[in-house]
C-alpha cells in the first residue's frame, strides 16, 4: 500500500508546481516607479518591461563563424551602424545589441540560439538569422515564446509564402528585409528562357531550404513560359562525384543547368562538367549564393563555360539582388568604410540595417512610457512590423505583406567572362534585371 | 534438463521468425535491384556508353576508396581496432601535395618537365602521411597498447579532431584548388570504354600499388612478420620478431597508400580542404567492411565494389524505381549496401580471414 499513498502526494506536488507556474504567467506586469493604476496589461505573447536608464536589447542572430562568417559579420555591422545613426539612444534608452548569437548557418545552430535568445526575457525582438536553414527550427521556438524575427538575408520561400500560398515554415513573428527566392527564381527562369533561348533545363539542388526553394521557384515559372524541366534532381553536402548526376542531365538533352547551391559542391560540378559527352553546349547557371570571391576568382572554369543558346560570350551566369542605389545607402557605405576600413564584404548589410531599423520603427510606435519605465507588448510589437507601409529604408520602399515579406527586391543577372574573372567585374556585368510588378 | 529443454524450445521459434525476416530482406532487395535495373535498362534513358561512362566512373572512385581502405584493413589485422583518423591521415598528404603543387604550378617545371612536379607531389604526399600515421601510432595508440579496445578506438575520433582542426588552424578553413595539369587533360578509348586520362591514371596506379603491396605482404620476410603479428602477438613476439615495429610498419605502410591516394584525389578532384578527408575515410572504412575487413584483397574489392554502386546504383536501381532527386541518396544507397551484404554475407564479400583462420 506504499506505493499508491507516495504516488498521490508526487502527483499533488506536480499539481502544485503547474499551479504556482501558472499563477506566476497570469500576474499583471509590475514596476517599482511605475503608478498601480497606470500599469498596462500585456496581451496574450506577454511583454518586456524596462526600467528608467536600462537598456532596450534587440538580439542579433547571424553567422558569424565557419565558411558564411562573412555573410553574418556583414550584417552585424550593419546593425552597429543602424545604432550608431540612432546616437545609440532610443526613447530616452540606451539600445544595446544582445549577443551577438551564431545560427551556424544551419538547423542546430538555429535551435541552440533560439533557445538562448528565449532564455532572456528582456531581448525586444531579433535580427536574424542569416541562414534560412537556421530560420526554420528558430522561428518555431521564437514564435511561440511570442518573440518577433527580423531577417536581412534569409529568401527561402517556405518561411513566408510560395504560390501566393502560406509557406509550409511561415511562423507569426516572422518578417524579412531580403527577397523571396520565388522572385529570384523568377528572374532566373525569364532570363533563361527569354534572353537566353532555352527550352529544356536541369535543376540540382543540395537538400537546404534555401537551394531548394530556388530551384522550386526557378522551376514553376519556367515551365509557366513553356520551358521543360528536364531533371529535378538533388545531390548532398560533402559529394565530390558529381560526374554520375551530370552523366544523368546530359542524356536529357539539357541546355541550361541552375544549380543555386553553395561551394564546394558547386566547385565539382563547374569542373566535372567539361568532361561529360553530351554537355559542351550547356550553360550552367548559379545564384547568390555563389557571388563569392572564392568561388569566381581561383576557378579557371568558371570563366569558360558554354554560351546558352542565344548567349554571345563564354562563362557561367549568376543571378543575385542588385545593389540599393539610395542615397542613403552611398552614405551608409561610406560609415562601413569609415568604421572598418574595408568594403562591405557580402550582399546583406543594408538589408540588415533596414531590418533592425523596422523594429525601431515599432517599437516607437508600441511602447507604452510610464514614468520612465518602458512598457513593450510582444503581440502589439509583431502587428506593428507587420504593418510597416511605405518605410523608406536603405533598399527602397519597404511594405510588409500579410506573411512577412517586407522586401523591396530587384534582382539582376551577371556573368562570368573570359575578360571579367573578379567578383567586382562580374557584379558590374549586368545582363539583365528584373523586378515583380507591384 | 528441463530448463535446456524450454530453451531449445523457444530457440526453435525464435529461429525461423529470424530467418524468415532476413530471408524476406534479401528476397525484397533482389526484386527492387532487378525490377529497378530492368526498368531502367529498357527505358533508353541513358545510351550504353553512357552507362559505360557511368562504370568507369565508378572504378576509379572505387581505387581511390580502396587504397585508403587498404590502411584500415592492415591496421584491423593487426589490432583489431579501427584506426578513425586514416581519413585525416589521407588528408594530410593531399594537402602537403597542395602547397607543392601550388608553389611548382607558377615555375617552368609545371609546363616543360610535368612530370617532376608530379613526382614531388606524389612524393611529398607519400611521405607526409606516412609521417603522421606513424606519429600517430607512437603518440596516440602505443601507449595504450592492451587496454580495452574502446579506449584507442575513442584516442583514434580525438586524434582525427585534432588533426582536422590542427590543419584548419594552421592552413586555414578555405577549399584549395589544385592547378590542372595540361597532360592529363582529354580522353582515351579502351574497347568502347571512355576514360579520362585522370581515371586512367588514377585506376592504373592504384593497381599497380596494390599489387606491390600484396606481393610485399605474401612474399617478402617482412610480409610474413606482419601476418604473423595479425595472427598471434604474443606467438610472434616468442618467435623473435619485433612486435612494436611491426606494427608501426603497418601504419607506415597503410599511410603510405593514403598518401598515394592523396595524390591521385588531388589528380582527379582538383580539390583540397580540411574536411576532405572526412567522408572517404568513412566510405573507405565501409569498402573495407564490405570486402570483410583485414583482408587486404577483401578491402581492394570492397573499395571498387563500393565506387561502382555509388555512381551506378542511382541511376540503375533508384531511377529505375522512380525515386526522385535520386543522385542525392548515394550516400544512404553506398551504406545500404554494406547492409545488404553484411545480410547475404556477415563476414564481407571475401570473408574476415584471420577470424576464419582463428576459428
Amino acid at each position: 500500500m506504499r506505493k499508491p499513498w507516495s504516488f498521490t502526494v508526487a502527483l499533488l506536488g506536480a499539481l502544485a508546481l503547474v499551479a504556482a507556474a501558472c499563477a506566476e504567467e497570469e500576474a499583471p506586469p509590475t514596476s517599482p516607479g511605475a503608478q498601480p493604476g497606470a500599469t498596462p496589461t500585456f496581451g496574450p505573447l506577454g511583454g518586456v518591461v524596462i526600467g528608467p536608464g536600462e537598456p532596450i536589447k534587440i538580439a542579433v542572430f547571424e553567422a558569424i563563424s565557419g565558411d558564411v562568417a562573412s555573410l553574418g559579420t556583414d550584417q552585424v555591422r550593419g546593425v552597429e551602424i543602424a545604432i550608431d545613426d540612432l546616437g545609440g539612444q532610443l526613447l530616452g534608452h540606451p539600445l544595446e545589441i544582445a549577443g551577438p548569437f551564431d545560427d551556424l548557418c544551419n538547423a542546430e545552430g538555429g535551435t541552440t540560439g533560439a533557445q538562448r535568445i528565449v532564455a532572456d526575457e528582456t531581448i525586444v525582438a531579433v535580427v536574424g538569422t542569416s541562414c534560412s536553414g537556421a530560420a526554420v527550427p528558430a522561428m518555431e521556438i521564437l514564435s511561440e515564446a511570442g518573440y518577433s524575427m527580423v531577417s536581412g538575408s534569409n529568401t527561402s520561400p517556405i518561411l513566408t509564402s510560395a504560390g501566393g500560398e502560406e509557406g509550409v515554415a511561415h511562423k507569426p513573428g516572422y518578417f524579412r528585409t531580403a527577397h523571396n527566392d520565388e522572385i529570384q527564381g523568377r528572374a532566373a527562369a525569364t532570363f533563361a528562357f527569354q534572353e537566353l533561348g532555352v527550352r529544356k533545363a536541369a535543376t540540382i539542388n543540395d537538400g537546404d531550404p534555401y537551394t531548394q526553394g530556388l530551384t522550386a521557384g526557378f522551376e514553376a515559372p519556367f515551365k509557366e513560359m513553356g520551358g521543360e524541366i528536364v531533371v529535378s534532381t538533388a545531390i548532398s553536402k560533402g559529394d565530390t562525384d558529381m560526374r554520375p548526376v551530370l552523366t544523368e542531365i546530359a542524356a536529357a538533352g539539357a541546355e541550361l543547368i541552375f544549380f543555386p547551391i553553395f561551394q564546394p559542391e558547386a566547385d565539382f560540378i563547374v569542373k566535372q562538367a567539361k568532361e561529360i559527352e553530351g554537355l559542351e553546349n550547356t550553360a550552367l547557371m548559379g545564384a547568390d549564393g555563389l557571388l563569392s570571391d572564392t568561388f569566381i576568382e581561383p576557378i579557371p572554369e568558371v570563366h569558360d563555360t558554354p554560351p546558352g543558346p542565344n548567349g554571345t560570350e563564354r562563362g557561367m551566369y549568376f543571378s543575385g539582388p542588385a545593389s540599393p542605389d539610395t542615397p542613403g545607402y552611398r552614405e551608409f557605405v561610406e560609415k562601413y568604410r569609415q568604421k572598418y576600413g574595408e568594403d562591405p564584404i557580402q550582399a546583406f548589410h543594408a538589408h540588415a540595417y533596414d531590418a533592425f531599423m523596422l523594429i525601431v520603427e515599432a517599437i516607437k510606435k508600441v511602447a507604452v512610457d510610464v514614468q520612465g519605465t518602458l512598457y513593450i507588448d510582444r503581440q502589439a510589437l509583431r502587428d506593428a512590423i507587420g504593418q510597416t507601409s511605405g518605410h523608406q529604408g536603405l533598399t527602397g520602399t519597404l511594405t510588409c505583406d500579410q506573411f512577412g515579406d517586407c522586401a523591396d527586391p530587384k534582382i539582376q543577372i551577371f556573368q562570368a567572362t573570359p575578360d571579367r574573372k573578379t567578383l567586382p567585374e562580374v557584379k558590374e556585368n549586368v545582363l539583365f534585371e528584373y523586378e515583380p510588378q507591384a | 534438463m528441463a530448463q535446456l529443454a524450454r530453451v531449445g524450445a523457444r530457440r526453435a521459434v525464435q529461429l525461423p521468425l529470424l530467418d524468415g525476416f532476413v530471408w524476406l530482406v534479401r528476397v525484397a532487395a533482389l526484386l527492387a535491384v532487378v525490377w529497378g535495373s530492368y526498368r531502367s535498362l529498357t527505358s533508353g534513358r541513358l545510351t550504353p556508353g553512357q552507362w559505360r561512362d557511368l562504370v568507369v566512373i565508378g572504378l576509379s572512385q572505387g581505387a581511390v576508396y580502396a587504397l585508403i581502405a587498404l590502411g584500415y584493413t592492415m591496421v584491423y589485422g593487426v589490432l583489431r581496432f579501427i584506426n578513425f583518423a586514416h581519413g585525416e591521415v589521407f588528408m594530410t598528404g593531399t594537402m602537403a601535395a597542395f602547397f607543392v603543387a601550388d608553389a611548382l604550378s607558377r615555375t617552368g617545371l609545371w609546363t616543360d618537365q610535368v612530370w617532376i612536379p608530379l613526382l614531388a607531389m606524389l612524393g611529398v604526399a607519400v611521405l607526409t602521411s606516412t609521417l603522421v600515421a606513424v606519429l600517430l601510432e607512437r603518440v596516440a595508440y602505443r601507449p595504450l597498447r592492451g587496454k580495452p579496445r574502446l579506449i584507442p578506438f575513442i584516442t583514434a575520433i580525438g586524434a582525427s579532431f585534432f588533426l582536422q582542426y590542427a590543419f584548419a588552424g594552421l592552413f586555414g578553413v578555405d577549399v584549395k584548388n589544385f592547378p590542372p595539369v595540361a597532360l592529363f587533360e582529354g580522353k582515351l578509348d579502351f574497347f568502347g570504354f571512355r576514360f579520362l586520362k585522370t581515371q586512367l591514371l588514377v585506376i592504373g596506379s592504384a593497381l599497380l600499388m596494390m599489387g606491390f603491396l600484396y606481393a610485399f605482404v605474401e612474399k617478402t620476410k617482412t610480409g610474413k612478420a606482419i601476418r604473423a603479428v595479425a595472427e598471434d602477438q604474443e606467438i610472434a613476439r616468442l618467435m623473435g620478431i619485433d612486435v612494436d615495429r611491426t606494427i608501426a610498419l603497418v601504419f607506415a605502410i597503410g599511410g603510405a597508400m593514403a598518401g598515394a591516394a592523396g595524390f591521385l584525389w588531388s589528380q582527379h578532384f582538383g580539390q583540397v580542404s580540411f574536411r576532405t578527408g572526412f567522408l572517404p575515410g568513412i566510405k573507405a572504412f565501409t569498402a573495407a567492411v564490405l570486402g570483410g575487413i583485414g583482408n587486404i584483397p577483401g578491402a581492394m574489392i570492397g573499395g571498387v565494389v563500393l565506387g561502382l554502386v555509388e555512381s551506378v546504383s542511382p541511376s540503375l536501381i533508384l531511377i529505375g524505381l522512380g525515386i526522385p532527386a535520386a543522385h542525392q541518396l548515394k550516400d544512404v544507397v553506398a551504406f545500404l549496401a554494406l547492409v545488404l551484404v553484411l545480410i547475404f554475407r556477415p563476414m564481407g564479400i571475401l570473408g574476415e580471414r584471420l577470424a576464419e583462420e582463428r576459428a
